[in-house]
């Protein structure tokens, strides 16, 4: 048996030990807003938090989560009560057919996370210090592929939200 | 996928206890999900490793730090100390994958990642390094993720790691546990076997061996350091080539240097020749370009990678050129998003 | 049935007219709050209870017959149910309006990667085990995997104006280059996936789908079943660029797979099997001649391609759609071969034609201005013809040359250097334009639109796959109502509804967007009756009516339902008058002199398609059209196995759609007002292949402009970027 805590919600599962937390959430928790973009780790569709940490659900087993806390994006907000990254999406269009959104919005949760904590990116001309600027965000993202390509107006609303934040 | 039992290990001896021929190990699992899901890896028993006890943690070292096999690429990336002491790993590790995958890859576990070779990928295509005596369908194919140096006529394969490429490049050896429990150590370089006649044998690993830590030598105070990264896109993907650089400079000299490359051989590749060309040489484009024919074979032994001759010798030019200064401002290196609408 | 409306005309431009303000305004998508909370439900979620998993195999040779499916190899596995392969299996997937079934095997392989059975198990992992491991012997038969070498290659007959050879030899200067582009595939974030489940003799699929009216035909035709059989629901669609036009394989097996284990199948391809079994973008060879004199006005324009499909497919990319009637000349030839080999199908993908015909014609271009030492901007200015030169029809809007000369003012054009002179570390700069052009549609569409008081409902089988059709069905219908957008409800993706053009070649919102706009129509012809004036004086607004002295609330005024349907077709316009979208591009990029690396720094499109209907979404249209654009010109490579033909790049980490990282935040979108009379009665035209079409020679032009070199083989990967810069030296 395996037990997760998915957006505050205690579940435990009966699972073939090839589930993956992916497929756990889509089909045995019904919790579909996380998406199965390629089913390897190549396109962030599947993005969950793990103890408040960003990973691709399709490359954990669910077996191995057993006791964890997952945040998916129906954790996030609700259609009639968005929260502020959400309702930046929105605003901004930061999405077309929206497969690939909520993985966005579950990176960009993180990724702020990761820049309060001084963490640096690629891109980061010093490695000790990290900031929200476009080409940041950018590559801090670019785990997270979009092919409606709405890249510009994505990172729009995740900078819109920040500020919000902040 | 195929079935499998699911055991989770209290401990490394239980861990070597239950290896075997049909057994792996999973931590992180980032590429061995990958690899099972498509049935490359079939093993029929999965030891969980990821929650044993202190292999996350990063501790001094004599000089150096010795680096838990399960300590995640994103905290070692991100580590104060090896932002400022060893900054070419930082930069190396921060260069491959995604943020995602960052977070859940662990240190042992990219050493002994697979090759992303898309004929080992291919079931339907014959691998020697798969099924061992079926062929390399790689020849004759597409070359993008294939080896320049240490292939064999078996086995084209590059190892895809950048992490293990900044590791070369500042000397760091892992630390491998016996089933007896006995610890020994091996240069990076060391880890890993040329392909031969036996591409399926990867490493220099025993039978029940484990990576438990990867050690860190003294920081090289001083040195500039830089990991250049050419790929077929700006971020989240492989390597064509790629070249870390431990240089340190007297005046306009370059007075020692350290390089590896990635993207080119079944291995992180050094060649101390070409650390030779560079050292007490004048740190200009002739001295680079000396070092790039030093490097650089004349043809390639498979055609499929000869595009990444010139790929590789332009490189180690840039790298140099930014590790020494002379490329002036690098900022657009690594983003797009330079320059802003009139 | 109801009357159709022909587009005979011009039509009076009543939404310049209508009084609620919503067409072309910057509204937020009604469904993005459930998009952007996990909500909106695609294809393969929410499964029905019982249902089982089916997992397609592949055939795993370039040519041959099936021998034998060793079924009994599975069977005993746990929890597996059934091997399908069945003779009804689709080899290849329908083409966009087929309407009718494709190619279905018999145990014929024709590619490597060709579904040839499906797997049908109690959960997803056994059956994707069960169908790694199925067993399946071949009888091979020799193939041709290469287009370059095929021996079998169908040439057309040229399609002339004039006498090309004479005009080329008399220009005082000529061009005639040859480019390549790799093969590309839409790889939509969803992958193809369906949920069949019979209920007795009738069928319900919950599919992803771009064209429910076609794709129902197209799946009871497979099936050999009665179209009232079919119900196809496909509210949400993960993207689709023409991947989704056609019914899929996965479509009909899971139908198969339902009705012979009495449950419902769920089938989702791998995102392997979409690269492997779902419609490419062909491969090209492109010979591009320009015959100019030294002012620069062209005499002589020839754009020849070569492509490929399998044997028996109609379609082929048509490269030079675009090429043959942007600029005029004495003399215009363009004639293309077809080869046919063992590769995965062609077919469309976002801007069939111009996404890479376009590539070539204007970096040809491109060279010309060069050669002849003239502006670039200037060149394409020179060369705008009144008619369309192949057939003399009259353009219905053209804004080309304003928008050359709008994008060169905010771009900041008359920066650009020359060429390899820009210099910044060890990145050269460079700038880049190229002309967009694609022609604009209007596909037979129906909509149903219904009135009870003062909220409205929209009904129609149209898609929205991301181009914003809920949105803008919403905006049309609100405004020629009056009611405020979150009083109309917009309902689509269900063949229980009227049937509309789908999502296809831009013309969804021209087609499903004029039906709405008629229907609704109607329903102000009702209104105005009832108010006792004329249509012509009736204004709708916020819930009111006004006509002649009289003003009543809607809520008072249709007590009881008003219903209206109506139906557009194209008509005399269409054969009058081209209809096409125009626009230009520029870029600025950064070109490593070392590594051949290309960073695009900044784009602007500047597009002039007609009526916009809604700011906000159009805009996403454009700009995800443009960064199309920068894949096609840097990234995206389709490579095939020599010898094979297989799709060796067939996963996301191999095959390179931009990521954020290759994408600039400076993409920006410029719109030139503009109304297209000819087009249809709402003026608008199709947005979201313009966007693409020319994009990526704007930035390929910029790396020539900031090296000096030229790349003739798309994408610019850093290796060829390198040997251009080394073959010329610089």
């Amino acid at each position: 048996m395996t037990k997760l805590t998915v957006n505050g919600q205690s579940h435990t599962l009966e699972l073939d030990p090839r589930t993956t937390l992916l497929d756990a959430l889509r089909d045995h928790l019904d919790l579909t807003g996380s998406k199965k973009g390629c089913d390897h780790g190549q396109c962030g569709a599947c993005t969950v938090l793990v103890n408040g940490t960003r990973v691709n659900s399709c490359l954990c087993l669910a077996a191995m989560h057993d006791g964890d806390e997952i945040t998916t994006i129906e954790g996030l907000g609700s259609p009639e009560s968005l929260n502020a990254l959400q309702a930046a999406f929105v605003e901004k269009d930061g999405y077309q057919c929206g497969y690939c959104t909520p993985g966005q919005i579950m990176s960009a949760t993180a990724l702020f996370e990761e820049l309060k904590a001084g963490q640096p990116s690629y891109v980061s001309e010093d490695l000790d210090r990290a900031e929200m600027t476009d080409a940041e965000i950018a590559e801090r993202m670019s785990g997270n592929l979009c092919r409606c390509s709405a890249y510009p107006l994505i990172r729009e609303a995740i900078a819109m939200a920040a500020e919000v934040k902040s | 996928m195929r079935p499998f039992e699911y055991e989770r290990a209290g401990s490394l001896a239980d861990a070597s206890g239950m290896m075997g021929d049909a057994a792996s190990i999973i931590a992180g699992g980032t590429n061995l999900m990958d690899l099972m899901k498509i049935q490359v890896m079939t093993p029929s028993r999965v030891i969980d490793i990821s929650r044993l006890p202190d292999m996350d943690r990063i501790e001094t070292h004599g000089d150096g730090l010795r680096i838990g096999a399960l300590v995640t690429n994103t905290a070692l990336a991100t580590d104060p100390r090896i932002r400022a002491g060893w900054p070419v790993l930082s930069r190396a590790i921060l260069a491959g994958a995604s943020a995602q995958i960052r977070n859940k890859a662990t240190t042992g576990g990219n050493l002994l990642q697979r090759t992303r070779c898309p004929y080992f990928y291919d079931t339907a295509m014959n691998c020697n390094k798969r099924v061992p005596g079926t062929g390399c369908s790689a020849k004759g194919g597409s070359g993008r993720m294939l080896a320049l140096f240490g292939t064999s006529e078996d086995c084209l394969a590059a190892h895809p790691s950048d992490m293990a490429v900044g590791l070369a490049a500042l000397g760091a050896e892992v630390e491998i546990r016996a089933p007896s429990g006995d610890l020994r150590t091996l240069p990076v370089t060391q880890l890993y076997a040329l392909p031969g006649n036996r591409p399926d044998i990867e490493t220099h690993l025993n039978e029940g061996e484990i990576i438990t830590a990867v050690i860190l030598p003294a920081p090289r105070a001083g040195t500039q350091q830089t990991y250049r990264k050419v790929r077929d896109r700006a971020s989240y993907a492989f390597a064509l080539v790629s070249v870390a650089a431990v240089v340190a400079m007297d005046g306009d000299t370059i007075a020692e240097a350290s390089l590896a490359f990635g993207g080119v051989a079944p291995r992180p590749w050094t060649d101390a020749s070409v650390n030779a060309v560079l050292a007490g040489a004048k740190a200009e484009n002739a001295t680079f370009e000396r070092a790039a024919a030093q490097l650089v074979p004349d043809a390639a032994p498979h055609e499929e990678t000869d595009f990444k001759r010139p790929l590789l010798r332009r490189t180690l030019i840039a790298t140099l050129r930014e590790a020494t200064g002379l490329a002036g401002r690098v900022d657009t290196a690594r983003t797009a998003s330079a320059g802003g609408m009139q | 049935m109801t009357e159709i409306f022909r587009m005979n005309e011009a039509q009076p431009r009543l939404l310049d007219e209508t009084r609620q303000g919503l067409v072309g305004k910057p509204l937020d998508r009604p469904e993005g709050p459930k998009k952007v909370s996990g909500r909106a439900r695609y294809a393969a979620e929410g499964l029905p209870e019982g249902a089982a998993h089916g997992v397609l195999v592949r055939a795993t040779v370039a040519r041959g017959r099936v021998i034998r499916i060793d079924h009994e190899a599975v069977r005993d596995m746990p929890g597996v149910i059934a091997v399908i392969s069945d003779d009804r299996l689709l080899r290849n997937p329908a083409q966009g309006m087929a309407g009718a079934a494709p190619c279905q095997p018999a145990g014929e392989v024709f590619y490597h990667g060709q579904p040839i059975a499906l797997v049908v198990a109690d959960s997803f992992e056994t059956a994707r085990d069960a169908a790694e491991r199925l067993p399946v012997s071949y009888d091979v038969q020799p193939a041709e995997t290469d287009p370059d070498t095929a021996s079998e290659k169908e040439v057309d007959d040229p399609e002339t104006l004039g006498d090309f050879d004479a005009a080329f030899a008399g220009s005082d200067a000529t061009i005639d280059a040859t480019y390549t582009t790799d093969a590309q595939v839409s790889a939509a974030m969803e992958p193809h996936a369906a949920i069949a489940d019979w209920q007795g003799d009738n069928l319900t699929l919950r599919g992803s789908l771009q064209m429910l009216r076609f794709n129902r035909k197209e799946l009871a035709d497979s099936l050999g079943v009665d179209l009232a059989q079919v119900r196809i629901l496909s509210p949400y669609i993960g993207g689709g660029f023409g991947s989704k036009l056609g019914i899929g394989p996965e479509a009909v097996a899971a139908a198969i797979a339902s009705r012979e284990i009495g449950r419902p199948v769920r089938v989702v391809m791998a995102r392997q099997t979409v690269f492997d079994a779902v419609l490419r973008r062909t491969e090209t060879t492109q010979r591009v001649r320009f015959g100019a004199s030294a002012d620069g006005s062209l005499k002589a324009i020839s754009h020849d391609d070569l492509v490929s499909n399998v044997p028996g497919e109609s379609f082929s990319e048509p490269v030079s759609q675009a090429s043959q009637f942007l600029y005029g000349a004495d003399g215009l030839s363009f004639t293309q071969t077809v080869a046919r080999i063992s590769r995965t199908p062609t077919g469309s993908v976002r801007a069939p034609g111009e996404a890479v015909g376009m590539l070539a014609f204007e970096c040809a271009m491109d060279e010309l201005a060069d050669k002849l030492n003239i502006c670039p901007v200037e060149l394409r200015l020179r060369n705008i013809p009144q008619t369309h030169p192949m057939t003399g029809q009259a353009y219905s809007a053209h804004g080309l040359a304003d928008c050359l000369r709008t994008g060169a003012e905010k771009f900041g054009w008359s920066k650009r250097a020359a060429p390899g002179t820009r210099i910044e570390g060890d990145w050269r700069i460079g700038m880049g334009v190229a002309s967009a052009a694609r022609k604009s549609m209007l596909v037979q569409s129906a909509a149903r639109v219904r009135l009870t008081g003062d909220r409205a409902i929209v009904e129609t089988d149209m898609t929205d796959i991301g181009t914003g059709t809920y949105a803008i069905l919403g905006q049309i219908a609100g405004e020629m109502l009056g009611l405020p957008v979150d009083r109309v409800d917009v309902r689509l993706g269900d063949t229980d509804l009227p049937g509309a053009s789908g999502s296809g070649g831009s013309f969804g919102a021209n087609s499903a967007g004029s039906a709405t706009f008629l229907a609704a129509k109607k329903i102000r012809a009702d209104i105005a009756s009832k108010l006792g004036c004329e249509p012509g004086e009736l204004t709708l607004q916020d819930g009111i009516a006004r006509g002649g002295n009289v003003e009543r609330p809607l809520a008072d005024l249709v007590a009881d339902e008003i219903v209206h349907e109506a139906t557009i077709e194209a008509g005399d316009t269409s054969e009058s008058h081209i209809s096409a979208g125009f626009g230009s591009h520029f870029a600025e990029v950064a070109v490593n002199q070392w590594t051949g690396e290309v960073r695009v720094r900044r784009m602007l499109g500047v597009m002039a398609m007609g009526r916009i209907l809604n700011e906000k979404t159009a805009r996403s249209q454009a700009l995800g059209g443009m960064i199309w654009g920068i894949g096609a010109a840097l990234t995206e490579a389709i490579e095939h196995d020599p010898r094979t033909g297989h799709i060796v790049t067939r996963d996301l980490a191999n095959y390179h759609v931009a990521s954020h990282a290759d994408v600039p935040g400076a993409v920006k979108v410029e719109f030139l007002e503009e109304r297209d009379d000819m087009g249809n009665p709402i003026q608008t035209k199709g947005i979201g292949e313009l966007g693409i079409s020319g994009a990526g020679a704007a930035v390929l032009n910029a790396i020539a402009n900031a090296t000096g070199a030229r790349v003739r083989n798309f994408p610019a990967l850093p290796d060829r970027v390198v040997a251009a810069m080394e073959a010329a030296g610089v």
